[in-house]
């Protein structure tokens, strides 16, 4: 790519000045160092909360929580029942509320993958009458601020009766998301015209197109996709705040809003729990994340 | 979409064109149809019920009666309303211009080409990647104003009085920035693309004409950055309007102390659910719908004027 020019045309510079500590290479070491001290900082400040939360949840009930100076990583105390008693408390059981945000997160993957992806499909690939407006409207939807929806959305779904189910979390993704159908149909445009001509003159129709062509090599897209959808819907409080009233039904998001609001807050489950949250988006991003950056990329530059 | 539609048709036999345009695009409709579906009933039906549901005071219980534009009118003398207009400005002015500049910052020291720069792109990012709510329940100690981590090192560092942060009316707000911050890996990694896709030769020509390291960012980079600039501005102001879960954590649907943290949606949710008050908030939504739109449609109005976009880099090149 343009990059690697760019990186052989830098490295090429010093040949001009004379080796040694010439000012110019001094110069040059020294940006470099101040740029380290500026992104181990950074680091720094990114890793220590984490360290710090996994402190505070191995501490033992009664230890003092808040600490001067603060202890950044586990050195005493590593009570690791802490999390068995998160996931198992009886008022506000955290493995049921992963359980729910799981069947949750993967209906609307399945969903979302579905729906995006046919849409994605025909905007790409397929030929037909207002193709440009239907495709202008999906760009407007793009920039509806959604949550300002909630209220109509919510009577639709009470008159349905769907109000204290998980239909109103899960139904809308299988009706696409303007954003993601976008994010897929940039990809798709960019396979030749050709495979889709050479399987029509063998005879394959639109469907077998899409199912055997272009959805598997939409795959690289499809994941960032599929990560975007956990993230978000792993994420999403709003929705379940709204709609589900039952403690058994709760999801992490609300387990977590609820827990840290009470009065009394034990802050090491607290903690726990909230590791419990975030440790699936940990490995989900460590897996994902060459992937995931490539994909808010590419969104990014054709915005 | 315009290009390949034009060249296609034109090889093809009219008459065949016919049939297989017909099925073509029966099989488009299909493919589309659960998208219609949702457009008609989650989002383009939505939009207009809460035009009619904010003319009455629809709530659950009681029958809606028909009230015009009274929704309307109470929100010039609703002070919830007035004070959740003032946090989200507040918010808005300061961290969009923030996230903006610091994002870009982090963008261009992420963007030198130095050993080990990858990790620190992963480090940066995963920030931005957590819950809201697990970001919040983290900050609702670091931020404690007595005993947490942030003041503990201003107090080293020889500020006698920080900020209370979020126990502050004053400093709630900036105090939600703050954490904001800590994600603003999100925002660096668009410009890290936008600017790994800017010509190298640009910074070539630059140089040669005797360019400095600060006219090459300011007429290269800058200019040739302005689409990705334009795209985070946008995405953040719509963004912006919309932060719920942060506040929901730490002011509570009460909004926080002295309902410093009363964010728009926060009121909306108040209003609707809380209160029972349906007719009411969809009004509230209503100006949020048209504020955002109008904020968005100023912004591509002056897009013109300073968001530059490169005609085909192929051509350009081949030209010269």
């Amino acid at each position: 790519m343009s990059v690697s020019s760019a990186a052989s045309h830098a490295d090429t510079l010093p040949e001009y000045a004379p080796k040694g500590l010439s000012p110019v290479r001094l110069r040059r070491l020294g940006g470099k160092a101040v740029a380290y001290a500026f992104l181990l900082a950074l680091a720094v400040m990114v890793v220590l909360p984490f360290g710090w939360m996994l402190t505070v949840a191995l501490k033992p009930d009664g230890v003092p929580v808040f600490t001067i100076p603060p202890e950044w990583f586990p050195t005493q105390y590593f009570q690791w029942d802490n999390f068995q008693r998160a996931l198992f408390d009886s008022t506000q059981p955290f493995a049921r509320y992963f359980l729910n945000t799981t069947l949750i997160v993967v209906v609307n993957i399945i969903g979302t993958l579905f729906s995006c992806s046919l849409a994605a499909y025909a905007f790409a690939r397929l030929r037909f009458r207002w193709s440009e407006t239907l495709f202008n409207i999906l760009i407007i939807t793009m920039l509806v601020p959604w949550q300002a929806l909630i209220i109509p959305q919510f009577l639709l779904f009470f008159k349905l009766g769907w109000y204290g189910t998980y239909l109103p979390l899960m139904v809308p993704s299988f009706t696409g998301s303007a954003f993601f159908i976008f994010l897929i149909r940039q990809y798709m445009r960019t396979f030749p015209r050709d495979l889709d001509d050479a399987a029509r003159i063998d005879g394959a129709g639109y469907f077998r197109i899409y199912w055997d062509i272009i959805l598997p090599l939409s795959r690289p897209v499809l994941m960032v996709v599929t990560v975007f959808v956990f993230l978000g819907s792993w994420s999403d409080l709003l929705g379940p705040l709204i709609y589900l009233n039952e403690t058994s039904q709760f999801t992490l998001a609300i387990g977590l809003a609820n827990f840290v609001t009470r009065s009394g807050t034990d802050w090491n489950l607290l903690m726990a729990a909230n590791l419990i949250t975030i440790i699936p988006v940990l490995i989900v991003y460590y897996f994902a994340q060459g992937k995931l950056i490539g994909g808010i990329a590419s969104v990014g530059m054709k915005g | 979409m315009h290009a390949f539609r034009t060249t296609r048709g034109a090889g093809s036999h009219a008459g065949r064109l016919g049939r297989n345009a017909r099925a073509e695009e029966r099989a488009a409709f299909l493919c589309l149809l659960p998208w219609l579906i949702g457009l008609v009933l989650f989002t383009g039906g939505p939009i207009l019920a809460s035009l009619a549901l904010s003319l009455t005071n629809w709530s659950l219980l009681a029958s809606p009666r028909w009230l015009g534009l009274d929704n309307y009118v109470e929100m010039a003398t609703d002070w919830n309303f007035w004070q959740s207009v003032k946090v989200t400005l507040r918010y808005v002015v300061m961290s969009v211009p923030l996230y903006l500049v610091a994002g870009l910052g982090l963008a261009l020291v992420l963007n030198l080409k130095i050993r080990g720069i990858g990790i620190f792109r992963t480090l940066f990012f995963l920030p931005s990647v957590l819950p809201g709510v697990a970001t919040a329940v983290l900050f609702v100690t670091l931020l404690n104003p007595d005993l947490g981590a942030v003041n503990w090192f201003l107090r080293g560092i020889g500020i006698e009085n920080p900020p209370r942060w979020f126990s502050s009316p004053t400093w709630a707000v900036p105090s939600v920035v703050l954490v904001g911050l800590w994600g603003i890996g999100g925002g660096a990694i668009i410009y890290l693309a936008g600017l790994q896709n800017i010509n190298p030769q640009l910074y070539e020509a630059a140089a040669i004409d005797g360019a400095g390291p600060f006219r090459r960012f300011r007429d290269v980079t800058l200019p040739m950055l302005t689409p990705t600039l334009f795209f985070v501005l946008i995405t953040s102001l719509i963004g912006a309007f919309q932060v719920f879960d942060i506040a929901f954590v730490l002011g509570g649907s009460r909004g926080g102390v002295g309902d410093s943290l009363l964010f728009y949606l926060i009121n909306v949710w108040n209003e609707a659910f809380r209160n029972g008050r349906l007719g009411y908030g969809s009004a509230l939504s209503w100006v949020l719908i048209v504020v955002a739109a109008f904020a968005i449609l100023a912004l591509f109005r002056t897009a013109d004027r300073w968001v530059y976009y490169e005609t085909d880099p192929g051509k350009t090149e081949d030209a010269t």
